[in-house]
């Protein structure tokens, strides 16, 4: 089973090796994984996607909690919260198609963001699904390129419906 | 508020942390902290090669129950610790290493002996810093310390840009640690524990299972305390023992691939493990399915992720094993276990630990058993890793922690010449024997200079069969007798000995073992003795790899089922 694991780690040099190295060494699969700073500049949030059995999850989180530079892990069930992925897909279009385009886009509520007179490149961002989904239609035109972020997910405050 | 340099205040934050002595091995990128401790009052123990450093740190830790400090230069030297720094990992022992590195300046362009040994070291230590600006240093100094010997402890590497090493600060040594991602539980949980304390008091056929975490948290006397207050059988693992007397009647020695045949056999029948500062290692349970069927098990320990890693647990306790024991003991009812305890007494009897004896060869475990004899309960058995490793832990009968030195998780060849050097500077007055074999007697033989250097009064044992014996015996049993790349031709050990300054004999036949035995203990220096033994001898029982704990290999039938 995947699992969204939201980890709050100290902002220092090599905590990403740390982190990843643990999951190849104690043989993990990592799905995705992210990085970035937090308000508070000395702590970054990682949003690691792991797939594996509650014994599994249990290890990783139980081994990423030695960690001297973890700071807190927060396994993000599905129901319980925001879920984000972004991704660039760059996709034929010439003249004839880019009223087609567009439209798709905009179904998606995506974003054009470089258009040139063979391709365009369109910014969409969703949980995982809506993106795969996008992605498939975007596959009749021709896709040349894509680049994913993988998941970024917060917990949902629990007022918020 | 003085300003040292960073060389200086190396020095100066040792002297805070109570390290009085060091081991290490110096380079071109640590010569200002050498130069700096060339006036400290801190001892220097110059090794041969860096992984002596990173053993004989080791060794001191282990026996001492304080923090060894190794020191390496950079490139090399900082490489050469991996082993040793891989072995301190794997059975949690306090060390802190210091390595030089290029200077901050020329870092990550391959210059001259760079390497990345924090990338390196990062899955075999605890935890490892890289200071690139003085002003950090004697903080990381404080929390390597800190994090080193706290919670489950282990390995620490410091990497030292050489320019961190002259670049000047103000020297303040911090008083408060600010780890807030590392708070190890020293409290186990109560509830848990009285939890614990029923199924003991419910149990018919309980077995204390204790590890390393035991001796690391100085909790022998709370467990010898339980185990004779609710009656209770004890089996350690190779880390634990010495953490129960083995002379008492509730010892069952060592348990797993070479226990005794009572050990695993009451762990088969147990209906409860109460498992101490132990880790379920897959050469102490076998096939984990069968690995003790009938039992519920309680699990005390100080790190979270060794509980449901290896085994499934009952009643988990997170927490030091001594405050556990403290909390646990007043819980538990005096029980008399006649039942259990006579079945334990029974195959006891029935299946000894057993050799043939013979008057034509000395036996590796007669010798064992000789040595026992020969020395008092304070003495330390160092050892290398293998066949004589295994006679050592079979036969000896430890009474005391901190008597029994080994590598176990990683199993390291060659550590253990190189930790005796540790463990004699740590305990002067105590009698330090490393029993060793040929093979791995050869993989740190430059450390005989050393023991040397420094008239520490070891008394090496080499019990010479010619071969890499332990994986000649696996050949012998699994691999069709194919003897593949595992007969040695050795140099004469004594003559070697001799070249490096040391007394040394040879000894064959078993007529003459006792009085060189009497001779090497009565010697007041360093002294080898290179004992011939047979080379086809083997480790029995034996549970193969893999295997159930209730089939084990012993001499006289080689397969034999469980028959209690």
């Amino acid at each position: 089973m995947r699992h969204i694991l939201s980890v709050t780690v100290s902002n220092q040099p090599a905590v990403l090796a740390r982190i990843s190295g643990l999951f190849s060494r104690r043989n993990f699969n990592i799905l995705s994984l992210n990085v970035g700073e937090t308000d508070k500049p000395e702590f970054s949030r990682m949003t690691i996607v792991v797939e594996g059995n509650d014994d599994t999850i249990e290890q990783v989180k139980k081994q990423l909690y030695k960690l001297i530079d973890v700071i807190k892990i927060t396994d993000l069930n599905q129901t319980n919260m925001v879920e984000r992925d972004m991704a660039l897909i760059k996709v034929n279009c010439n003249k004839n198609q880019r009223s087609q385009v567009i439209q798709v886009v905009d179904v998606f509520r995506g974003k054009i963001v470089d258009f040139s007179i063979e391709t365009v490149t369109v910014e969409v961002t969703g949980d995982e699904n809506k993106i795969t989904a996008f992605i498939e239609i975007l596959k009749d035109f021709g896709i040349k390129e894509i680049v994913r972020t993988g998941i970024i997910a917060l917990d949902r405050e629990l007022s918020v419906s | 508020m003085p300003i040292y340099s960073g060389a200086k205040i190396l020095v100066e934050s040792l002297l805070r942390e109570n390290v009085d002595v060091v081991f290490g091995y110096p380079g071109g990128k640590v010569i200002p902290l050498y130069d700096a401790l060339f006036d400290a009052p801190i001892r220097h123990v110059l090794v041969r090669h860096e992984q002596g450093a990173a053993h004989a740190a080791d060794g001191y830790a282990r026996s001492t129950g304080k923090v060894g400090v190794c020191i390496a230069t950079s490139g090399p030297g900082a490489t050469n610790l991996v082993t040793g720094l891989a072995t301190a990992y794997m059975d949690s022992i306090p060390i802190v290493a210091f390595t030089g590195q290029a200077p901050t300046s020329l870092l990550g362009t391959d210059s001259f002996q760079e390497v990345d040994i924090r990338g390196i070291t990062i899955p075999i230590t605890k935890h490892n810093y890289m200071v690139t600006n003085v002003k950090d240093l004697a903080r990381v100094i404080k929390e390597a310390f800190y994090i080193a010997k706290s919670g489950r402890p282990g390995p620490v590497l410091i990497d030292l840009p050489v320019d961190v090493l002259k670049s000047n600060a103000d020297f303040i040594y911090p008083e408060k640690i600010d780890l807030p991602g590392y708070q190890p539980t020293y409290e186990g949980n109560y509830l848990q524990i009285k939890l614990a304390a029923e199924e003991i008091n419910n149990s018919l056929k309980p077995v204390i299972f204790a590890g390393g975490g035991v001796i690391n948290s100085d909790a022998s006397e709370e467990l010898t305390t339980l185990a004779k207050k609710a009656k209770i059988p004890v089996t350690t693992s190779l880390m634990g023992l010495g953490s129960f007397p083995e002379n008492d009647e509730l010892s069952l020695g060592m348990l797993g691939m070479h226990g005794t045949k009572y050990a695993n056999y009451a762990i088969s029948e147990a209906d409860l493990i109460i498992g101490i500062g132990v880790r379920f290692d897959d050469r102490v349970t076998g096939k984990i399915e069968t690995f003790a069927p009938n039992a519920k098990i309680i699990h005390i320990d100080i790190d979270p992720a060794e509980i449901n890693k290896n085994v499934k647990v009952n009643v988990p306790i997170v927490g030091n094993a001594k405050n556990v024991l403290k909390k646990l003991i007043p819980l538990v009812k005096q029980i008399e276990r006649n039942e259990w305890l006579e079945t334990i007494r029974d195959w006891k009897k029935k299946y000894p630990l057993y050799y043939e004896k013979d008057t034509s060869n000395i036996k590796p475990q007669y010798l064992i058993e000789k040595i026992k004899e020969l020395t008092n309960e304070n003495t330390i058995i160092v050892t290398e890793v293998g066949q004589h490793q295994m006679w050592a832990a079979q036969y000896f009968k430890y009474t005391k922690p901190r008597t029994f030195i080994t590598s176990g998780g990683l199993g390291t060849m060659g550590f253990g010449l190189p930790a005796s050097v540790g463990v004699q500077i740590g305990n002067p007055d105590k009698l330090v024997v490393t029993i060793s074999g040929d093979g791995s007697f050869q993989m740190n033989l430059q450390e005989l200079a050393t023991i040397k250097n420094n008239n520490l009064p070891i008394k090496i044992i080499i019990l010479n069969n010619g071969t890499l014996g332990m994986v000649r015996q696996w050949q012998e049993l699994f691999f069709n007798e194919r003897y593949s790349s595992t007969i040695l031709t050795n140099p004469d050990f004594v003559k070697l000995a001799e070249a490096y300054g040391i007394v040394s004999m040879r000894v064959k036949d078993p007529k003459d073992l006792d009085i060189s035995l009497k001779k090497i203990f009565e010697y007041s220096g360093p002294v080898l003795l290179d004992v011939i033994i047979p080379q086809d001898e083997n480790v029995f029982p034996m549970v193969p790899e893999g295997g159930s704990l209730k089939k084990m290999l012993d001499l006289k039938t080689l397969i034999k089922q469980v028959e209690y």
